[in-house]
């Protein structure tokens, strides 16, 4: 087991090698000279050149790697061109918005989708279970930014329950917060409740059939028991799965969102990034997200012992 | 609660009268039980027989509350358990009483255990559902009834998973939370029929032991006569969800009645091979040299564990003979099998056929003989591709070598008529035939390649017994029509007494006995060979002897 994890760390170092090697060669490989765009529509040849000294775009490609990686492993990602401020610096500012909204998210579809797909299954083919399809396919075709607006117009603008826009630290008070996140929260998690409560629906109608529910009822369980204890931990394999996959997704819905409700958070940072061509804020986001999504994969494989104990590694 | 009922029958602890169980709409027939009557009395094992459809399940199950009502109505009768009406209970009511009062255990004993349950916990959890034990309390009691069912260290056994244990000790873990609470009615659906012949001996001793220490009433659900005559009391034959006959098991094993009863029990294959041709045993079609397969798995940081499947196997099988590989589960037999297809790669050996190693062969210099060898599997129910037409199941192969879809569809049609089907239904789909029916579908389907060699992996282990021998006929028939070389593996040593010429035993992917098959029956030499022979259920027991 411990041999596993050590094993599975290791092996991320290559995908990350990878990653790194893309994100390097993005800048260089796209169109336009960036040091002609970062000095802007007014600059003159001059300037052009001193940013792209500044910027070491003048050395060959290979030794600009090899400076880039051993600023990397030293947990240097770089200046921002536009603000001068380190890359580092700006991601930790933006960070604890989006960890908020994604933490919110995540715990939010769990605790609403996986018993709705259990109590769907469990009805197969009743009202209850027709609802909560219907729902799902809904989920799947409304685009994250029409269902947002249309939430801020009713609930903030017409009914004004809560705050238009804006975010507020949960440090600032749990209240203001709780306020502030409602509605983001509920945005993004409608098409992960979907995709998770289908799944949910899905793998527990067929653990349903198996024998040892039947062995489960014929000792005379109570049939929540026999959801809970017997149905939802065996079916919840390909349910983590997609939540861990769900969780991918969620990165491109944070961007959206928090550009919608005004949330000063991740997703903000790399849209802004990429409208000033901001390379160093891109590379640094996009090999942040790399990392967790690698980080996720690898704790999801390792809860799959939890749940099944067939699985070992 | 109190009816007078109860006295009338204090002795019965199942007393089941005029029971009627309506089938949905749209069924091959109006009920799937109909007019049922029989007892169970305390201390008494009552096997019900009956093959697949006959309705023996669904009795069992309307007893425990365990078919969905609204598609399986109880219309008529009534389910007496110690005198307590069971049909009109609410669901609360009968789930008090599952477990507690009637206990059932099923086929397969790997499924119908919670794999990622720990076995002590899941018998605990009859306790904790039904008595108001402490935690302390329900372990110690667990531990007694798994030391009451034989299971060793049961301490160490308490806290693993059943994908742990084998299949004999899954089972005993099933009976033992069935009895945790002492039930007065005890179901058995199959319960021994997804096991080894050895393993199902220990396990009908068990439930003979138990149920005469404990005077807990029977209700044994089998098709198999053999187990009848090991353990029955009494029998009841059900065909089409009637009882056809019911009596004391002497009776009804040595004088069948009725004409169900007697066909039942003569298609029970005899343990005596009868006499057979001699094979010309010039003309080799198969042979295997020194086969070898291990498997096993490199680590990293440890060396892998290795797994020895097949050992040194040497085989040879002629044109026109049929050659037994009997074992139980994990003796190497089907894994000798796939070896000889080449589904799976040997790790050493020859593989010849027709005079050509194709042991090593690559994929591509293999394909030629692919044809050559063919073989059928057990379960003729996922054998089949269920979105194509069995005709296109059919065709399919001798058009991948070269025959036109015309004369590959010519030769599909006479092959259908050989293994006695219409050649119309090549337009149908699988699930529009029965089990044996499809098991002759696949038959065809290897027989549509001209094979020289055909393999029998567990043929006719899923069917019913008189399609059994149906099809046993058919095989013997093909391979004497198409001068066919024969593998039949099986773990029956009942049906492969009645086909094979010779007959080669397997343990631990050894082979450790070989010979001709009346020869092996008669006097086998090795100390497996014979406690394979000494399980056999029912083997002192000539079935309907007095019959006709």
């Amino acid at each position: 087991m411990i041999g596993y994890i050590f094993r599975r760390i290791l092996a991320t170092v290559p995908v990350m090698g990878v990653v790194a090697l893309f994100v390097f060669l993005m800048l260089r490989l796209s169109p336009g000279d960036p040091a002609a765009v970062i000095a802007g529509d007014y600059a003159t040849a001059e300037d052009i050149i001193r940013i792209r000294e500044q910027l070491g775009l003048n050395e060959p490609i290979v030794v600009q790697f090899v400076t880039w990686i051993g600023s990397l492993l030293q947990g240097d990602l770089g200046i921002s061109i536009f603000t001068n401020l380190p890359v580092t610096t700006l991601i930790g500012q933006r960070l604890e918005p989006t960890i908020s909204l994604t933490l919110t998210t995540i715990i939010f579809t769990v605790v609403v989708a996986v018993p709705l797909g259990t109590l769907a299954a469990w009805k197969s083919g009743s009202l209850i279970d027709r609802f909560v399809m219907l729902f799902s396919v809904g989920g799947f075709s409304v685009p994250v930014f029409v269902l947002g607006y249309i939430m801020i117009y009713v609930i903030s603008m017409e009914l004004r329950w809560l705050p238009v826009q804006g975010y507020k630290s949960i440090f600032d008070g749990v209240w203001p917060f709780v306020r502030h996140i409602i509605l983001p929260t509920l945005t993004l998690s409608v098409i992960f409740i979907a995709l998770v409560s289908r799944m949910t629906r899905a793998s527990v109608m067929e653990v349903l059939q198996e024998d040892y529910v039947r062995t489960a009822r014929a000792k005379g369980q109570s049939e929540l028991k026999v959801l809970l204890r017997h149905a939802l931990r065996n079916a919840a394999v390909p349910i983590v799965t997609v939540i861990g996959l769900g969780i991918a997704l969620l990165i491109g819905g944070v961007v959206v969102t928090e550009s919608v409700y005004n949330i000063p958070g991740l997703g903000r940072l790399v849209l802004d990034a990429i409208l000033k061509r901001d390379y160093p804020i891109i590379q640094g986001l996009i090999l942040l997200f790399s990392f967790v999504y690698i980080l996720i994969n690898l704790l999801i494989d390792l809860s799959y012992c939890f749940f099944d104990p067939r699985i070992r590694y | 609660m109190s009816r007078d009922d109860a006295k009338r029958t204090d002795t019965s602890v199942l007393s089941i009268r005029g029971l009627t169980v309506r089938l949905p709409e749209g069924a091959d027939r109006d009920f799937a039980v109909e007019d049922v009557s029989f007892e169970v009395g305390a201390g008494e094992i009552v096997c019900v027989v009956g093959e697949s459809g006959s309705g023996k399940s669904v009795t069992a199950h309307t007893v425990m509350g365990l078919i969905p009502r609204k598609d399986l109505t109880p219309v008529a009768g009534e389910v007496l358990l110690q005198g307590d009406e069971l049909l009109t209970k609410s669901e609360t009511q009968l789930r008090a009483l599952r477990g507690e009062r009637m206990a059932m255990i099923f086929q397969e004993p790997m499924t119908a255990l919670n794999p990622v349950m720990k076995v002590g916990d899941q018998i605990a959890e009859m306790l904790e559902i039904h008595s108001p034990m402490s935690a302390q309390e329900r372990n110690t009691r667990v531990l007694e009834v798994m030391q009451d069912v034989n299971l060793p260290e049961p301490e160490q056994l308490f806290h693993s998973y059943p994908h742990q244990l084998s299949g004999g000790q899954r089972q005993r873990i099933m009976i033992a939370m069935a009895l945790a609470l002492e039930p007065g009615l005890l179901i058995a659906d199959e319960p021994t029929t997804a096991l080894d012949v050895t393993t199902q001996a220990q396990i009908l001793e068990l439930i003979k032991d138990i149920q005469r220490r404990h005077g807990t009433g029977v209700m044994f659900i089998t098709h198999d006569f053999g187990v009848v005559a090991e353990i029955a009391d009494r029998v009841i034959v059900m065909q089409h969800g009637k009882v056809v006959e019911q009596g004391a098991a002497a009776e009804v094993i040595g004088s069948p009645q009725h004409p169900y009863t007697r066909m039942l029990m003569a298609s029970v294959p005899s343990l005596t091979p009868p006499a057979r041709e001699a094979v010309d045993v010039e003309r080799p079609a198969l042979t295997a040299r020194n086969l070898n397969k291990t498997y096993g798995s490199l680590g990293w940081f440890k060396r892998g564990r290795e797994v020895h499947a097949a050992q040194n196997v040497e085989l040879v099988v002629h044109r026109g003979e049929t050659l037994g590989v009997v074992g139980e589960s994990g003796s190497g037999k089907s894994t000798v099998a796939r070896c000889i297809v080449r589904l799976i790669d040997p790790t050493a050996g020859e593989i010849m056929i027709a005079g050509n190693n194709i042991a090593g062969l690559g994929e591509r210099a293999l394909r030629p003989y692919r044809r050559d060898v063919q073989i059928v599997f057990q379960d003729p129910y996922r054998s089949l591709n269920p979105r194509r037409t069995v005709g296109q199941s059919i065709v399919e192969g001798p058009m991948n070598f070269g025959l036109t879809k015309q004369d590959a569809i010519v030769r599909a049609r006479d092959l259908m008529n050989v293994v006695g089907l219409s050649p119309d239904a090549l337009e149908r789909f699988p699930h529009q035939f029965s089990g044996g029916q499809r098991q002759r579908i696949c038959i065809a389907r290897a027989l549509a390649m001209e094979p020289k060699v055909l393999i029998a992996d567990e043929a006719v282990s899923a069917l019913d017994v008189s399609v059994q021998a149906q099809v046993l006929e058919l095989l013997d028939d093909v391979r004497q029509r198409f001068d066919l070389a024969m593998l039949f593996i099986t773990h029956d040593l009942r049906v492969a007494a009645q086909v094979c010429d010779r007959i080669m035993v397997m343990q631990r992917g050894v082979v450790v006995e070989q010979g001709r098959t009346a020869e092996v029956y008669a006097s086998p030499s090795h100390a497996y060979t014979k406690s394979l022979l000494a399980a056999a259920p029912g083997r002192n027991t000539t079935f309907g002897a007095a019959a006709e």
